[in-house]
């Protein structure tokens, strides 16, 4: 490396048989890239600027120890495998597009059951099922349902870029209200998708599963934080990542990270988790902005940046704008008014 | 006027053009572009678009719309077929008219996502559980997608059954210049006028009759065994029969009007193919590159892909010395046509090629077909 740090070599990671993993949280950003290797390793196609991959490596620095993922259909799985090569350095399994969650079950129970005839070479696998918001909010809700139903020791992270771009940008459950999709176009009538986004973090939250939270690739350290609780969960956890796709979403390629960081910022993705038995709690800078109601940007800073959107901020469409920006406040009072570190 | 299209947009342009109202689908490649279509098409007309949440609730909503009394389709590829074959045999049960376009692409499971296949003849014909009889159609050219989509709207809503159209990649994404015809005919489903049963019918050459939407016809609809009104019987055997044979039958008995192909070449063929889809294209430049060289050849094209009429192909074919079945699979057509030419008497040989959007070509056929020849024709065996 011309910079003369140290950096592990790329490749295949592997981890001793027999032994106890639980490497460390590590947040010296330095000392990170000394130490650990990324999990998903340079040479993938995803596009230029996609957000997804960057959400992937994040996770990839949180884990614990071997891990294996489980991943729908949908960009990730096509871009990371494209043969002859694979992007992965841990095991990976991709199925269909509707039953990550089942196969990431079917994976943990026979693991378990494994664990419990003495036959795993390793203390403890960590399990995580990768959807986007097409395979986790459509077609895999069914699966993800069940999985949290069972109780299977999963983690369920959703990279959410807000409509199938692996397919052409078709809107999807996890689409916002009035966004721009090929299957709800923009016209002088439609303007846009006419139904707002499911919430589906609450969805799981209703699950009452041991932990739910939503997290973005700009709050990195709140990111970290949240795959550990979600992997060291005593059961089913959610994750929610706000992933943003410069194609779908029609914004510069260099931006994908600020798009995230406004999307906090004007309370259009707040961060939060969920803990069974204690209730939501604010996180990072959505807690700032609780705390401080001063730091919370109009909706139009999260809008700008993206051409989806463009037809909102014409004048004439003003009171789409006014009636976005009602939604939006509503959803973040609801979530004050739960949230038991919010101050009252 | 003519129109560049690709197969894609010809399917959805003759959908609008057959009367259709209302599509339902799920995104997949390579199919994705009739719905983007219908979505931007639709609404404009007064028609209905919805994106479902998978497959399987797109071609319920279909079959939900199309009882309603709507001209229903959806549209879908390999892995999103699969999942609607539960719904399509429900619409076989409660004979619900609706068309249902599978955009052939290489399977098993995701397989190559973007390159083309015919792999799904079997399963569009059998791919339910139990006794069920369809309608499946390939066109060949984004003009004949165009037409043989206002036939699938006109055979779905005459014989109340689901008719799928078979397009593969090749034709989707091939963008040609279609001609839409000046007349179209449209066929729409006979409505009751009172007193009839709507789920049996005296001649089973002709469906039963649907009520019409708004009159307020009491209708009990079941995906069980019922009897001509509805009523579920899931224990006589005289209804579950009678029911299941009128199905088959209603689809068997107007095989004439329903069997559809293209003859092409010497009347009394040495060579005689049977293909049918994009590689029935190579085919025909195959079979004038061997008459040119003086061998008698002959291409039966089949727009139908069932129900076959094994009987006319025989007569079509008369008695060759060679038959080869040209597909982007390996091997489904053939079977039909070891059922015609008999494998012990006649030379039956597929040519079978699939995956990575590798075409069949025609010199390959040529040379297949001279190098069988020059062996002697005939089977030895």
């Amino acid at each position: 490396m011309s910079s003369g740090n140290p950096q592990p070599e790329i490749g295949p990671i592997e981890y001793e048989y027999g032994k106890e993993h639980s490497l460390p949280l590590e947040f010296n950003l330095r000392k990170l890239a000394e130490t650990r290797k990324p999990i998903l390793l340079p040479g993938h196609r995803l596009c230029a600027g996609c957000g997804a991959a960057i959400v992937i490596k994040l996770i990839g620095y949180a884990l614990r120890g071997p891990t294996v993922i489980a991943n729908a259909t949908g960009c990730i799985e096509v871009a990371t495998t494209i043969f002859p090569y694979t992007s992965w350095a841990i095991p990976w399994i991709h199925v269909a597009f509707e039953n990550a969650a089942a196969v990431a079950s079917g994976i943990e129970a026979a693991y378990k059951a494994f664990q419990e005839a003495g036959r795993l070479p390793y203390k403890n696998v960590d399990v995580i099922a990768l959807a986007g918001d097409g395979g986790t909010y459509d077609i895999g809700i069914q699966a993800l349902s069940g999985m949290a139903e069972r109780g299977h020791k999963v983690l369920y992270v959703l990279y959410d870029n807000e409509a199938y771009m692996n397919t052409g940008i078709q809107r999807s459950g996890g689409t916002p209200i009035y966004a721009w999709t090929t299957t709800s176009p923009v016209g002088s009538i439609i303007p846009g998708k006419t139904q707002p986004k499911k919430p589906i973090a609450d969805i799981m939250v209703a699950h009452r599963i041991p932990y739910v939270a939503t997290a973005t690739a700009a709050h990195w350290a709140d990111l970290f934080r949240k795959v550990r609780r979600g992997l060291e969960a005593n059961g089913p956890a959610f994750l929610h990542v706000l992933s943003s796709c410069n194609r779908g979403w029609r914004h510069a390629l260099e931006v994908a990270v600020e798009v995230s960081r406004r999307a906090v910022d004007t309370c259009y993705f707040p961060l939060w988790e969920y803990k069974l038995g204690e209730g939501y709690y604010l996180t990072d800078r959505s807690l700032q902005i609780a705390r401080n109601p001063k730091l919370k940007q109009p909706i139009e800073k999260y809008l700008e940046l993206q051409e989806r959107f463009r037809h909102i901020l014409r004048p004439e469409a003003a009171k789409l704008l006014k009636q976005l920006q009602e939604y939006v406040d509503a959803v973040w009072q609801d979530l004050l008014n739960r949230a038991v570190n919010a101050p009252k | 006027m003519r129109k560049l299209l690709s197969g894609n947009e010809a399917i959805a342009e003759g959908a609008l053009a057959a009367g259709c109202s209302f599509f339902a689908g799920y995104p997949i490649t390579p199919s994705s572009e009739i719905m983007h279509y219908m979505a931007r098409e639709l609404p404009k007309r007064g028609g209905v678009f919805i994106q479902a949440e998978d497959e399987l609730a797109a071609v319920n909503i279909v079959i939900g719309a199309s009882l309603a009394g709507a001209k229903a389709m959806t549209a879908t590829s390999g892995p999103g077929f699969s999942l609607m074959q539960e719904g399509i045999g429900y619409a076989v049960m409660v004979e619900a008219p609706i068309v249902v376009v599978d955009v052939m692409r290489v399977g098993p499971a995701t397989g190559q996502a973007t390159k083309p296949a015919q792999g799904d003849i079997m399963q569009a014909r059998w791919g339910r559980h139990g006794d069920q009889y369809i309608v499946s159609l390939a066109p060949s050219t984004p003009q004949e997608a165009f037409e043989l989509t206002i036939e699938a709207f006109n055979i779905a809503e005459e014989l109340r059954v689901p008719v799928i159209l078979l397009i593969d990649e090749f034709i989707a994404h091939g963008r040609e210049v279609v001609v839409p015809p000046k007349l179209v005919t449209k066929y729409r489903r006979t409505v009751m006028e009172g007193g009839e049963e709507p789920f049996n019918s005296m001649n089973p050459r002709i469906a039963p009759p649907l009520p019409e939407l708004g009159s307020g016809k009491y209708l009990l609809i079941t995906g069980s065994t019922h009897d001509g009104w509805g009523y579920r019987d899931v224990h006589n055997f005289e209804t579950h029969f009678n029911l299941v044979k009128r199905l088959r039958d209603k689809i068997m008995l107007n095989l004439d009007r329903l069997f559809m192909y293209e003859a092409y070449g010497n009347e009394d063929p040495d060579v005689l193919f049977i293909s049918y889809g994009s590689t029935a294209r190579s085919v025909k430049e195959a079979v004038n590159e061997l008459r040119s060289r003086g061998v008698k050849a002959k291409l039966i094209r089949l727009k139908t892909l069932w129900p076959i009429d094994l009987e006319l192909i025989k007569r079509l074919g008369g008695d060759p010395k060679v038959v080869i079945v040209p597909e982007q699979n390996l091997g489904q057509l053939i079977m039909d046509v070891e059922r015609i030419y008999n494998p012990f008497e006649y030379r039956v040989i597929g040519c079978n090629k699939v995956g990575g959007g590798i075409p069949i070509y025609s010199n390959e056929l040529v040379e297949e077909a001279l190098k069988v020849l020059g062996s002697g024709g005939k089977a030895s065996n």
